[in-house]
């Protein structure tokens, strides 16, 4: 979730209106110091050609007088009448952030203290990379919007407990400098930061990101004993432990086991996937990334968000019930292999995904129809990798690949403007 | 003597065929997984484009125009094989590692852009040259980003490699606070590796440039400002 209020050029008219001028290009030489010839041409070209973007940051580099901009500042509006809102990024930022609070306070509840020690890295050293790269590029530094701090709680959410420190500040340098500041800071960002600090994480360091602990307080009697691999119930182990410990064995400082989705690649019967239930994965008590594990925090933190106005229902809803009828006819097929549908929709990263990181303002689509189909792509690509791709989740995968074609839906589905045809194909851009 | 020194200076700075002309990616984005690779790849490239210029610059006049590119390939395919052949019989292990990527040195671009825009125009001794400056700034630039990539992806460093033997020093094995991060020498790595080399080098050349251009107005500005050069109206 980010903010595009200034950003995102919503310009469904600027082009026809000829309001365009709200847009003028801004050439990299303009100004009377660079009055050489070079600076002169750049200026010229700048305005002439339609590709102002390009043309003008690549010949402001050549003009070196002015700072290098990545991309001009723009602001292209659509024709009057507007509506003043009365929100502002920093609104929106924290109060989503004041959504994510109670998952991640399951979180921390679930796996202790190393839950806390990676949200708190995470989150600090994405607020100290979005300043220090705004401080580089020249910028006005705006980490107290909330942003930088919404992407770091984002990535740490997403993240195991007991992530190593050092693997917590490469994830957030990813984020806050490869997926976001490279591309001209917040707004300009194609693909979601913490999905993509994510993202690199899991390839580049397979192992850590892979490592799930148990939780601290959990129901491993009855039947879930087997899940956990487990002879004895947790106490008797923890016993054990202590034995270990005093015959100078290496003590066993962490217990790991299967998320639920990973267990379910052995299948659902088959397998011990089946031993998790509705209940377990309600409350959270279950093996998985700090901010996924309870479904029902999440649920109360993305209607709050819904209530608010600050997200639409299109793209939750439009994801989680893909989800839900994919994985209700694979059930329906071949219920011995395939996870009911209410399974899939709990299990994973799956509501989280679709409350609090598909609904992006910058990289997920503008308009109702374009939402929708959005959220259908997560929700197929999400469920052809969990049915039959390598990895055992792909919500992320899934948002990421989506993130990558919202400018083309962006494109095909604006709304038919009052006295139009209905649908002229897809229209220029005002820029 | 200084348009000899200018042909085999620019291959390294100025236009460095990877990091400016942005030529030969191939080779660049996949063999450069470890320092060794990279060398071994630019060093195999580096010769077949000396050959290939002296050769083509040598024929020069006598290849006709409308067949030139063939005849290019031909000479090129020449050393490739030369160079494919020896390592095979000299360096079994590297030979493996880069494996197709030797042959494919015959549709290098650096190899036939500077066959076609260099040796076909100049003289032996400046294409020789030419050859000699852009392989070796092929070579070198080959050999920091696989150890670019070598150390942050697969945490060594590599001291020597001799038939079987290879020596190396292991960065952060144990229980450190580093940890290898394996995508540097995964193929995204090998775009990110390639995209903070250009960016480092863009700012650099911006900044160099920004500096020259201060320095002439601060003589333009004297210039103008003192009277003993001021022209009578």
């Amino acid at each position: 979730m980010a903010e595009a209020h200034k950003d995102k050029p919503t310009d469904n008219t600027a082009g026809e209106t000829g309001a365009s001028a709200a847009g003028a290009v801004r050439p990299g030489a303009a100004d009377e110091g660079a009055a050489s010839s070079q600076g002169r041409t750049a200026a010229s070209q700048g305005r002439k050609s339609d590709q102002g973007r390009t043309a003008a940051s690549s010949l402001s580099n050549s003009s070196a007088k002015e700072p290098t901009l990545l991309m001009p500042e723009k602001l292209a509006i659509s024709s009057s009448p507007h509506v003043h809102g009365p929100d502002s990024i920093a609104k929106i930022m924290w109060t989503v952030i004041a959504c994510l609070v109670p998952a991640a306070a399951v979180g921390i509840y679930r796996f202790g203290l190393d839950a806390a020690v990676v949200l708190a890295t995470t989150t600090g050293s994405a607020i100290v990379f979005e300043a220090l790269f705004q401080k580089m590029a020249g910028k006005e530094v705006s980490v107290s919007d909330g942003s930088a701090t919404l992407t770091g709680l984002l990535l740490g959410m997403n993240l195991p407990a007991g992530t190593p420190i050092f693997i917590c500040v490469v994830g957030s340098l990813v984020a806050v400098g490869l997926a976001k500041a490279v591309f001209g800071g917040l707004g300009y960002n194609p693909f979601n930061p913490a999905l993509t600090g994510r993202v690199f994480l899991l390839i580049a360091f397979p192992v850590a990101m892979t490592t799930w602990r148990l939780p601290q307080q959990m129901n491993a009697h009855g039947p879930k004993k087997q899940y956990y691999g487990m002879s004895t119930t947790w106490r008797d182990q923890a016993g054990k432990r202590l034995e270990q410990k005093h015959r100078n064995v290496k003590k066993v400082d962490v217990v790991t086991a299967a998320t639920p989705l990973s267990a379910l690649k052995e299948g659902w019967k088959k397998g011990t996937a089946a031993l998790i239930t509705h209940t377990d994965l309600l409350q959270g008590d279950r093996p998985g990334s700090i901010g996924e594990v309870s479904a029902i925090a999440l649920l109360l933190g993305g209607l709050v968000l819904l209530l608010m106005g600050y997200i639409t229902w299109h793209i939750p809803v439009a994801f989680l019930a893909t989800m839900g009828v994919v994985a209700a006819i694979t059930h329906g097929i071949n219920p011995q292999r395939y996870a009911p549908p209410l399974f899939h929709v709990l299990a994973g990263g799956a509501l989280i995904g679709a409350f609090f990181m598909a609904t992006d303002y910058v990289t997920s689509p503008t308009y109702p129809w374009g939402k929708i189909l959005f959220g259908v792509g997560c929700g197929l690509i999400t469920m052809i990798i969990r049915l039959w791709g390598g990895y055992p989740e792909g919500v992320s995968f899934a948002i990421l690949l989506m993130n990558s074609v919202t400018p083309l839906i962006d494109r095909f589905t604006r709304p038919r403007k009052y006295g139009l045809k209905l649908w002229s194909g897809p229209q220029e851009d005002a820029s | 003597m200084s348009r000899a020194r200018d042909e085999f200076l620019k291959g390294f700075w100025k236009e460095n065929p990877t990091m400016v002309l942005v030529l030969g990616m191939c080779p660049t984005l996949a063999v450069t997984t470890s320092a060794f690779n990279g060398l071994g790849m630019g060093i195999a490239t580096m010769v077949v484009l000396v050959g290939s210029n002296v050769v083509v610059s040598l024929i020069r006049g006598i290849i006709p125009k409308k067949v030139r590119i063939p005849a290019y390939v031909v000479v090129i395919a020449t050393f490739v094989t030369l160079v494919d052949m020896s390592l095979e019989a000299g360096m079994y292990n590297l030979h493996r590692s880069l494996g197709l990527f030797i042959p494919l040195i015959v549709v290098n671009c650096i190899i036939l852009g500077r066959a076609e825009a260099f040796a076909s125009k100049n003289s032996v001794g400046m294409s020789f040259l030419d050859g000699l400056g852009m392989g070796l700034g092929f070579t070198v630039t080959l050999f920091v980003l696989g150890a670019f990539r070598e150390i942050l992806g697969n945490g060594t460093v590599t001291a020597f490699v001799y038939q079987d033997t290879i020596v190396q020093w292991h960065l952060y094995s144990g229980a450190g606070v580093l940890h290898k991060t394996l995508v540097f020498i995964l193929p995204p790595g090998a775009f990110f590796s390639l995209g903070i080399f250009v960016a480092v080098m863009n700012v650099i050349k911006t900044r160099r440039k920004r500096l020259d251009q201060e320095a002439l107005d601060k003589v333009n500005e004297a210039s103008r400002t003192a009277p003993s050069l001021q022209q009578p109206a």
